[in-house]
């Protein structure tokens, strides 16, 4: 277990920090027992740990002000988090700042029907979203696979994505307005209740940000009406490459699946052990489309969809024969990576995107990695929109496997960058992939996210080391890289 | 059609010389949008010169394009490919460049439905104001490493930066296509567009002008046909979302002095504002031409949360766009001066202090 940046805990009692905060939240909502404090010394990445020094636990906008001001006049910097599921270390406490839970700030606020809009606190459950819509025939459609506990604000820092991408877009596509406290304590309202809004747009630019631009304390996501019809179907192959060139004929087709995904043997096999969603064991790869829209589209599309994957050579094709059916193809790519958490007493899930052409080239080089690295990998992707997720395999008692699978799973992002990708899709940069920034990022480009930075929180107080590494730090790291004489897959063209 | 060319070098090096010197400059492609914005200041720097496609592979769903590219060729090039910009960016009098579709970030009227050009947008290579050479974003559709600085350009009118060039998503262009029309007052109208949006029919724009509602339906030919059966209606003409698009309607040749483009929360009853409305985006972006003042339709907007923005006028261009909050405007300021440390890029196109 890691402790990212050691030294002793501030003395915030001295400082009067904590009575000033005792001062303006709810009794009980400073927490700075041991015990308690435990909770919170991780998110969904929980390779690395911090116990947070102090938690505060607000229940409005005015009391996260309100901390926001008290932790300014401190100079303390504050980490923000919502439900912890993140998988990049984004919500991982800092040794001297406050940990702010928004979990408390749990209200739906407002469902407009006819404008079919949410307005909502940081706190609400993705998946609660799509519920309070639901009763008018509305949804949230953002569906990270975590999407039964995190919450909004935490999907908009990240800019969470999910299985249904491709076709509805990633959260930067399905928010409207944010509520935001600045790093000065200052509440902003960015983008609007209609399709756009004067100036920059702030929106994009704060989704995604990771906690270091702002605290989202209210937004207002568009919902969409549920399709009428769905279907789900499973094609087989015994090639990787024939499910890959399934991808591209079904898109060049002009179809464009809800969801399309594809998961490789390891995958499958951890998959079908666990949920027994009849997926063929031999396969070397499966794909599994869902289609929807209205009842007469979505079949016609299913009828060339099946077509196509038997042109690939598809070994089976398996069309859901009633919602349970299609409920049960989902479930097993929807369990995989607790199905492969059961083969396996640790796993380190990646998350870098490919151009989907090089597909079976970056999967034959993981293969490769595997054997040099000693580690095994399943393969979860969406295949839609290239956004591959390798689980790597280790054991954490293991001496020295930890520490091997980081370096896999390092220079598994690199080899994203150097076909064209990039090191996360969807999971964020947060503490884990600070190196691979460097590798993704030129110097100007990291110099002009500092100034961006600066222009919202000049004094570094929002998420201090997260998300865009110092200059310094990849000074460092290229040194090192010119020291051991060779760049990452020097065979690959860089573009 | 011209050949392509890169001409990075030496857009760099102009960006560079007039940041040393802090000389004002002016962005600037086929010049189709100097109608819009506020009055452009400075040497004008073309851009136009740099173009090509870079690269278009149709089942990547993603074509890289120097932003100096007619959006008319980018758009033949889709449409061979059987696939289009989903955001319809709009062409006035013909032209337009792919970088000013971005950096004006307009839109046409399937953008309620499709996403709006920054949704489209997947990467930008650009130049700062310091004459730094920056690439964002990129190739594929999802990417969360590092802030959404691409993203930032769509609508920025090249304060934040020149455009080299820009990535785009492209979608497969729709099997069917169906304009619909139904006589009703705006009133009705703006209420049935937004009942029909909250229901799974395959739309893909809606309008309300002179009495009459259109709507089109895209999709399969058998969704398109079912959602017909469902809602009734006239056959219309498809045409009709072209002329609204690029402002050929002659709605947009009225005689009144200014053409305010007005958005809001769709579902927003009539404006009952003085002059001649169009009601766009499935009421999202309500039309109008009028000759009222700004501040006179900015007061009558008040409580509406909607925005007003200047787009055509025979009068000054001072307030075009709707004035920022204080909290927000101070973010912009700064994050002007993170872009472009010395003030030079089209400084106050947008806005008049920066």
């Amino acid at each position: 277990m890691s402790s990212p940046v050691p030294g002793p805990s501030p003395d915030f009692a001295a400082s009067g920090l904590l009575r000033e905060l005792k001062g303006v939240l709810d009794p009980g909502a400073v927490i700075t027992e041991q015990e308690a404090r435990g909770a919170y010394e991780c998110d969904g990445l929980s390779a690395y740990r911090q116990l947070p020094p102090v938690v505060a636990r607000p229940v409005d906008t005015d009391q996260v002000r309100a901390v926001m001001r008290i932790c300014r006049r401190h100079g303390v910097p504050v980490v923000a988090r919502g439900a912890g599921t993140g998988l990049s270390g984004g919500a991982l406490p800092h040794p001297g700042a406050v940990l702010l839970s928004l979990a408390r700030l749990s209200e739906v606020l407002e469902v407009d029907p006819l404008n079919r809009t949410a307005r909502v606190q940081p706190g609400v459950r993705n998946l609660a979203i799509s519920e309070a819509g639901a009763p008018h025939g509305l949804y949230y459609a953002p569906d990270p696979s975590s999407q039964i506990a995190c919450t909004i604000g935490g999907n908009v820092a990240e800019n969470a994505g999910g299985v249904h991408c491709l076709k509805y877009g990633l959260t930067v596509h399905n928010v409207m307005e944010l509520k935001v406290v600045t790093a000065d304590g200052d509440l902003v309202t960015i983008g609007g209740q209609g399709p756009d809004s004067p100036g920059y747009d702030l929106l994009a630019l704060m989704t995604g940000s990771e906690g270091l631009l702002g605290i989202v304390v209210e937004a207002t996501v568009r919902l969409l009406p549920r399709p009428t019809a769905r279907q789900v179907l499973m094609g087989a192959f015994t090639e990787v490459g024939q499910a890959g060139t399934a991808v591209a004929r079904i898109i060049g087709e002009g179809i464009i699946p809800a969801g399309l995904e594809m998961m490789d043997r390891p995958a499958i096999r951890a998959a079908e052990d666990f949920v027994h969603a009849g997926y063929p064991v031999d396969a070397a790869a499966i794909l599994l489309a869902e289609l929807d829209g209205t009842g007469e589209e979505v079949a016609e599309l299913t009828a060339r969809t099946v077509a196509l994957l038997e042109e690939c050579g598809a070994s089976e094709v398996r069309v859901a024969a009633s919602e349970a059916d299609a409920e049960n193809l989902w479930r097993g790519r929807k369990a995989a990576f607790p199905a492969v958490g059961r083969i396996s007493p640790d796993y380190y899930c990646m998350d870098g995107t490919i151009p989907r052409k090089h597909l079976s080239r970056v999967l034959a080089e993981i293969a490769v990695l595997s054997g040099e690295f000693g580690l095994d990998v399943a393969n979860v992707f969406h295949a839609g929109d290239g956004n591959l997720h390798p689980l790597i395999l280790y054991d954490a008692n293991r001496a020295g496997e930890l520490a091997r699978a980081e370096a896999f799973g390092g220079r598994i992002l690199e080899l994203c960058v150097a076909v064209g990708g990039t090191i996360t899709g969807e999971h964020g940069v947060g503490f884990e992939k600070l190196d691979q920034m460097c590798t993704q990022f030129q110097e100007d480009e990291l110099a002009q996210f500092h100034a961006i930075k600066a222009a919202f929180d000049a004094g570094g107080l929002l998420n201090p080391g997260k998300a865009i590494p110092t200059l310094h730090r990849c000074a460092e790291l290229g040194a090192m890289h010119v020291h051991n004489g060779q760049l990452p897959f020097p065979e690959l063209d860089r573009f | 059609m011209s050949p392509d060319e890169d001409l990075t070098t030496i857009l760099k090096d102009a960006i560079e010389s007039r940041y040393r010197t802090a000389t004002p400059v002016e962005i600037r492609g086929t010049g189709s949008k100097a109608f819009m914005g506020r009055e452009p200041a400075g040497e004008a720097l073309i851009t136009a010169g740099h173009r090509g496609i870079i690269s278009y592979e149709p089942t990547e769903l993603v074509v890289r394009v120097r932003s100096g590219t007619p959006l008319a060729d980018l758009e033949n090039v889709l449409d061979a490919g059987g696939q289009f910009l989903p955001c319809e960016p709009p062409r006035f009098g013909g032209a337009g460049t792919a970088g000013g579709a971005v950096a004006c970030g307009l839109a046409g009227p399937r953008r309620p439905y499709a996403g709006s050009v920054r949704d489209f947008l997947l990467g930008a290579r650009m130049i700062n104001g310091a004459g730094k050479v920056l690439t964002f974003g990129g190739q594929v559709m999802k990417n969360v490493a590092g802030y959404d600085a691409f993203r930032l350009q769509a609508g920025a009118w090249g304060t934040l930066g020149l455009l080299l060039d820009v990535s785009f998503k492209v979608l497969p262009k729709p099997e069917a296509e169906q304009t619909l029309g139904f006589e009703m007052a705006e009133e009705e109208a703006i209420d049935t567009m937004n009942r029909w949006a909250g229901r799974p029919l395959p739309l893909s724009a809606a309008a309300h002008h002179e009495g009459l509602l259109r709507i089109r339906l895209s999709g399969t030919a058998s969704g398109v046909a079912d959602a017909w059966r469902c809602l009734g209606g006239d056959e219309d003409d498809d045409s009709f979302w072209e002329g609204l698009r690029h402002h050929q309607l002659p709605f947009f040749q009225a005689p009144e002095p200014s053409l305010w483009r007005i958005t809001v929360s769709p579902a927003t009853p009539a404006l009952e504002l003085p002059g001649r409305t169009l009601v766009d985006w499935g009421g999202g972006q309500r039309w109008l031409r009028t000759e009222i003042s700004g501040p006179e339709l900015r007061r009558r907007l008040a409580g509406t949360g909607g925005f007003a923005h200047l787009v055509r006028t025979r009068g000054a261009r001072d307030e075009v766009f709707h004035p920022l909050e204080p909290g927000v405007a101070r973010l912009h300021e700064g994050l002007k001066r993170a872009f472009d440390p010395a003030g030079i890029l089209n400084p106050g196109r947008m806005y008049a202090h920066w």
